[in-house]
């Protein structure tokens, strides 16, 4: 899930306004963009690259490595399955509010044809000074630089406020991955965590996390065992305990997804939770001097 | 969003072939009178969408009209949780030999539609997982599939239902249907009743429609159970805002949850209590406007934190918003800046000209100074 400047990128409803907006700001920074889809406008060409009418034939015709959906929640199941089953192998869902039954349709379709999904409603990939997929500010010199720290944020707001005070302290990034704030993602943070751990351009993760669910938990246990240093923020402290999902959600889950869970599972990891974003640099630095 | 008992049976259950007793909704003593006259013993049942009906004294029998007028004027007016009952069901009484558990829920971790079943109905599921977690029985069902017969029948396996077994399997497979077709987060009978005449009923419903599915659920959508908010928050929801009110002075107005989260934890973080939790990432991004007229209205606010980090949500949008509200409402209390992202050097040079603010360079500063001003 660390695109690459190599890497062929369609855009679905890549014509619409945001599409267009986001496809610039893409190609602008080195993103390989190659086709855009749009049933309609099939035949035309856009923002420099060839239009298709369906993600297949863009895939037979120019090829395609990634996919993107700049597509709405009631278009995006089929979006994202006939994504999948067209062959292409990453394919980052923007969407928010996507219907939880289409949610599982589109996983269950991705794990037939072996694609990968990143969200739904992430803010995307970045991998600093090469491309990025997504909605990310990954053109503002003031939020990313290249570098050896891998960030993995649920949020794309709180991702681009923490990569922005590693740029401050002078601490680039290999790359960010943005998971998603779904409750059913296709990428963890475990994941996540694991892809940034055998990646040989990052020495070091943050992870950026939130109340709810039990993703940190589990990337924890996976913490526990790596060489490379992390450092965790999780939001949510503040939080009024939730009002939602009484009854039977809690037994399915058989987890609280507290703050204070997260945090002490962090902790017995090894990991270093700091309290505000603004510590994540000097806890870096505080856990990189210290061998594990 | 969470619909009342009578709602979720007669738009939920019924039109999926389960079976649900008679019963009709009263809004009056009267009413209830004459539908107990009509339909015999009865219970009278407090209609508000949110659990514990029966512990806060919201359902009683009445075995006469009478009766039934009598404990419906004690129902109508009461005060469940956040609710006041207006309304009742009032259903015919039943004969109940065995109460079963039965629900259809979306398994987060397994991605998948999960079917719940237990002999130990009647009783919260969370006191049957704790007190009898064996008692449980799941069941998976992919997404794209159905649920097979004989998956149903080893779901049942060695409970000794008996006769009833076929008519619970049946209530089981029209359960994942109207779960399917309604979009629903969780469906659940509790209980699902054995009756003395041999017919497997569904005594209660729980239905929770998926927020997100609002726009193919048009039929139902409507009937859904009001939500319990203050007059600020129906204001933001009426305008597309998750606006939650809090008990503190610290306004916060920042884009996308998790950022608004943190917002709220750095005021706690430097002694503060944030005023509210408001949502505006998204394509609520735009909607700056009437958010910090929200954020102001809410009479607690002491001083303000304007907490901007732009990804797809563009500051300068934002930052724009701020100043048309902030020239319309002319507010008193202070306010404190953090702009980063899209769009910043807009945004920045907006807010440094039409209100002569400067914006702190780091969030954590804005809150230590706003908790202070607050104080």
């Amino acid at each position: 899930m660390i695109v690459r400047k190599e890497d062929k990128v369609i855009v679905l409803g890549m014509t619409g306004k945001q599409g267009t907006f986001w496809t610039e700001k893409m190609q602008a920074y080195g993103t390989n963009v190659v086709a855009g889809i749009h049933p309609k406008r099939a035949g035309e060409t856009a923002l420099g690259v060839p239009v298709f009418a369906s993600t297949a034939e863009a895939v037979s015709k120019v090829g395609g490595d990634v996919a993107v959906m700049f597509i709405p929640p009631s278009a995006a199941r089929e979006a994202a399955v006939s994504a999948a089953a067209a062959g292409v192998k990453l394919l980052v869902v923007l969407t928010e509010h996507i219907p939880a039954q289409d949610v599982m349709a589109i996983h269950a379709a991705a794990a037939r044809c072996g694609t990968r999904i990143v969200g739904p409603n992430t803010a995307g990939l970045v991998t600093p000074g090469e491309c990025f997929v997504g909605i990310m500010p990954a053109f503002v010199p003031s939020v990313f630089k290249p570098g050896s720290v891998g960030v993995i944020s649920r949020s794309g707001s709180l991702g681009t406020l923490v990569c922005l005070n590693l740029t401050r302290a002078g601490i680039g990034q290999s790359a960010f991955v943005g998971i998603g704030g779904d409750p059913m993602l296709g990428t963890t943070t475990l994941d996540a965590l694991r892809a940034l751990d055998r990646d040989e351009g990052t020495e070091a993760i943050v992870i950026v996390g939130e109340i709810g669910g039990a993703m940190e938990e589990a990337a924890a246990r996976h913490a526990a065992a790596m060489k490379k240093p992390v450092v965790a923020f999780i939001a949510g402290r503040a939080s009024p305990p939730g009002k939602k999902m009484g009854h039977a959600g809690a037994i399915v889950t058989t987890q609280a997804g507290s703050y204070a869970g997260k945090r002490k599972a962090l902790e017995d990891a090894g990991v270093l939770v700091v309290d505000t974003p603004r510590q994540i640099p000097e806890a870096l630095a505080i856990t990189r001097n210290t061998s594990r | 969003m969470n619909f009342e008992e009578y709602a979720a049976k007669s738009l939920v259950l019924a039109p999926a072939g389960i079976a649900i007793p008679r019963g009709v909704l009263c809004r009056t003593a009267a009413e209830a009178a004459q539908v107990a006259a009509e339909i015999g013993p009865c219970v009278v049942k407090a209609q508000v969408p949110t659990g514990k009906r029966g512990k806060a004294g919201g359902i009683r029998l009445a075995n006469t009209p009478q009766q039934a007028a009598q404990v419906a004027a004690q129902i109508l007016g009461m005060r469940i949780g956040d609710y006041v009952v207006e309304r009742l069901l009032v259903e015919e009484q039943a004969k109940i030999v065995r109460e079963f558990y039965a629900a259809v829920l979306h398994d987060t971790a397994a991605c998948q539609p999960l079917i719940l079943f237990s002999t130990e109905g009647g009783m919260d599921i969370e006191e049957i997982a704790a007190a009898k977690p064996q008692a449980i029985r799941r069941l998976n069902v992919a997404i794209d599939g159905k649920p097979q017969a004989q998956d149903i029948a080893g779901m049942l396996a060695g409970l000794a239902l008996g006769a009833a077994e076929a008519q619970v399997a049946g209530t089981l497979e029209k359960l994942y249907r109207a779960y399917r077709s309604r979009d629903a987060e969780l469906v659940e009978i509790n209980p699902l009743a054995q009756l003395a005449d041999g017919r497997v009923v569904a005594l209660d419903c729980k239905f929770t429609l998926d927020d997100a599915a609002v726009f193919r659920q048009q039929e139902i959508a409507g009937s859904a159970g009001a939500e319990a908010m203050t007059a600020l928050e129906r204001r933001g929801a009426q305008n597309g805002l998750k606006f939650i009110q809090l008990d503190g002075n610290v306004g916060v107005l920042a884009n996308g949850a998790g950022l608004t989260m943190t917002t709220m934890d750095v005021i706690r973080h430097f002694g503060g209590r944030p005023a509210n939790f408001l949502e505006i990432g998204g394509e609520a991004y735009t909607k700056s406007e009437i958010a910090l007229d929200l954020v102001l209205s809410n009479a607690g606010v002491k001083s303000l934190v304007i907490n901007f980090c732009g990804a797809y949500a563009r500051t300068d949008v934002m930052a724009d918003g701020v100043v048309k509200a902030w020239h319309k409402l002319k507010p008193k209390v202070p306010v404190f800046f953090s702009i980063h992202g899209t769009g910043e050097t807009e945004a920045v040079a907006l807010v440094r000209s039409e209100l002569g603010i400067e914006p702190y360079d780091f969030m954590e500063d804005a809150v230590a100074a706003a908790v202070k001003a607050a104080q």
